[in-house]
C-alpha cells in the first residue's frame, strides 16, 4: 500500500443531489488492490488537499467509485472535477462490514443521508450473492426526497423490504415521513439471526442500533460505521483514535457491543 | 422492547384491558385518499392500523397540506379524543388501502371513567405514544442529514 497517491481518471461523473456526486475512477497506471464494501479512500485534489471517503462502488460491484457531498474546500474541489479529470487515491483503508460473516442469516441495512453510500457495495454484494442470505431489508432516511443519493437505483434492488422516509416532503412526495427507525416495524428479520449495518449521523446510529438492540438483534451482530477525523488513516497520526480505538486501522466499521460503550462518552 | 412495538397496543396495555377496548372497536377499511378527520374538527373516533399507511398533515392556506408523519400498521391514528377540548391537532388521510380498528372516543373515555385501572393503562398507553412522536418530532428538528453533519474535518 502506497502512501503517496496513486493518480485516477475520472470516468463517469454521475450527480446525486445538489450537492452530492458520484466520481467513477479508473487507475492512470498501477491499480490499487481491491476495495472491500466499507473500506474507505484518502481522496486527494491535487492543490487543495485529501479526505477520508468510503467506497461506494467496489471493484468487485461495477468498477470503484466515491460518493462525495460538498462541504468544504477539498470536497468542492472534488465535487467540481469533471469526466477526464485526475485525482489521487491512497488506500484501501480500514476494515470491512464482514458481510460474509452473516451467511444464512438476515441482513438488515440502516443508512442515513449519504451513509447509504458506503453501504451501497454491501446492498449489492448481498443482493447479488441472494442465495446465500436470508430476508434482506433497506431502510433509510434522508431529509428531503432530493436529497436521497442513488435514487433509481434503490427500486431496482429486489430485497424483501425497502422502505425509504424523509423529515421533510416535498410536494409530490407519497412515501413516508418521519425519522428512519419508524421503518423497522415495518422490516421482516429474525432478530436473533439478523445481521445489521448501519451509517449516517452519529445520533442516528445511536437510535437504530440501540433500537435494534431492543429488537432482540445480537449487539455484536450490529455492525456500525463510524466517522471521526482521518489524517493519515495508517494509524500513526492518531487523529483518529476512539477511545482504544485507532479507526482507520480497527475501524470504521466496529460492533455495536464495542461502540456503545465508548459513544456514551462524551469526551470521545 | 423497541418503542415501534411496544407502543402497539397489543403489547402496550394488559391483556385484560386490551380484550376491554378491542371489544369496543369495529374493522372499518377506507380507500386511499379518503380524509379520516381534519385539523379543527371534533375528535369523535380513533384508529388503529391493521394495514396500510396513513398521513397526518396539517393544513396551510394556499397550499396542499404538509405531511408532519407518516403512520403504519399497529399504530395509533389519532391522539386527541383522549385529552380536552378534544379537536383534532392535525388532519390525516389515508396513503394506500387502509384497514383499520375503529373506536368511537365517547364509549373509551366513558370506560376510562368508569374504571380508573382502565383509565390509567390507557393514558400510560396513550401518553407513551404521544412521548415517541414529541421525541421523533425533536429529533427532526435537528435537521440530522444537514450540511453542518457532513463537515470536513480540518
Amino acid at each position: 500500500m502506497t502512501a503517496v497517491p496513486v493518480p485516477h481518471r475520472v470516468v463517469a461523473r454521475r450527480p446525486e443531489t445538489a450537492d452530492t456526486v458520484t466520481l467513477c475512477l479508473e487507475p492512470v497506471g498501477a491499480a490499487l488492490p481491491d476495495f472491500a464494501p466499507g473500506q474507505f479512500a484518502m481522496v486527494h485534489s491535487f492543490g487543495r488537499g485529501e479526505i477520508p471517503v468510503s467506497a461506494s462502488s467496489v471493484q468487485a460491484t461495477g468498477g470503484l467509485a466515491h460518493t462525495i457531498r460538498s462541504v468544504g474546500a477539498v470536497s468542492d474541489g472534488l465535487c467540481a472535477t469533471r469526466v477526464g479529470d485526475v485525482v489521487g487515491l491512497r488506500g484501501p483503508y480500514g476494515n470491512t462490514w464482514e458481510l460474509e460473516r452473516a451467511h444464512g442469516a438476515d441482513v438488515l441495512v440502516v443508512a442515513g443521508g449519504i451513509g447509504l453510500a458506503p453501504l451501497r457495495p454491501l446492498i449489492l454484494t448481498a443482493l447479488d450473492g441472494r442465495k446465500a442470505y436470508g430476508r434482506v431489508n433497506v431502510l433509510i432516511g434522508a431529509r428531503t426526497p432530493d436529497d436521497l443519493i442513488v435514487r433509481k437505483e434503490i427500486e431496482s434492488w429486489p430485497t424483501t423490504f425497502t422502505g425509504v422516509t424523509v423529515d421533510q416532503p416535498a410536494d409530490g412526495w407519497r412515501g413516508d415521513v418521519g425519522v428512519v427507525t419508524q421503518l423497522l416495524g415495518r422490516a421482516r428479520f429474525a432478530p436473533d439471526n439478523t445481521w445489521a449495518f448501519v451509517c449516517g449521523p452519529e445520533p442516528m446510529i445511536r437510535a437504530a442500533a440501540r433500537e435494534l438492540a431492543e429488537h432482540g438483534v445480537p449487539r455484536d451482530r450490529v455492525r456500525v460505521s463510524l466517522e471521526r477525523n482521518m489524517r493519515c488513516a495508517t494509524g500513526h497520526c492518531g487523529h483518529c483514535q476512539f477511545g482504544p480505538l485507532l479507526l482507520c486501522q480497527v475501524g470504521p466499521v466496529v460492533d455495536w457491543a464495542h461502540a456503545e460503550p465508548l459513544l456514551s462518552v462524551r469526551e470521545l | 422492547m423497541p418503542p415501534s412495538i411496544a407502543l402497539r397496543m397489543n403489547h402496550a396495555l394488559p391483556v385484560e384491558h386490551r380484550e376491554r377496548l378491542v371489544r369496543l372497536g369495529r374493522e372499518v377499511s377506507f380507500a386511499p385518499g379518503t380524509r379520516l378527520f381534519e385539523e379543527g374538527g371534533h375528535a369523535g373516533r380513533f384508529w388503529i392500523i391493521r394495514n396500510g399507511t396513513a398521513a397526518l398533515d396539517m393544513y396551510v392556506p394556499g397550499r396542499r397540506p404538509p405531511v408532519i408523519e407518516t403512520l403504519g400498521v399497529g399504530d395509533l391514528t389519532g391522539l386527541s379524543w383522549l385529552y380536552e377540548p378534544f379537536v383534532w391537532q392535525l388532519g390525516a388521510e389515508a396513503l394506500t388501502p387502509l384497514s383499520a380498528h375503529e373506536f368511537d372516543a365517547v364509549a373509551v373515555r366513558l370506560m376510562c371513567l368508569e374504571d380508573p385501572e382502565f383509565g390509567r393503562a390507557v393514558e400510560h398507553w396513550v401518553g407513551r405514544v404521544l412521548a415517541h412522536r414529541l421525541n421523533a418530532a425533536r429529533t427532526r428538528l435537528v435537521d440530522l442529514y444537514g450540511i453542518h453533519e457532513a463537515k470536513e474535518v480540518r
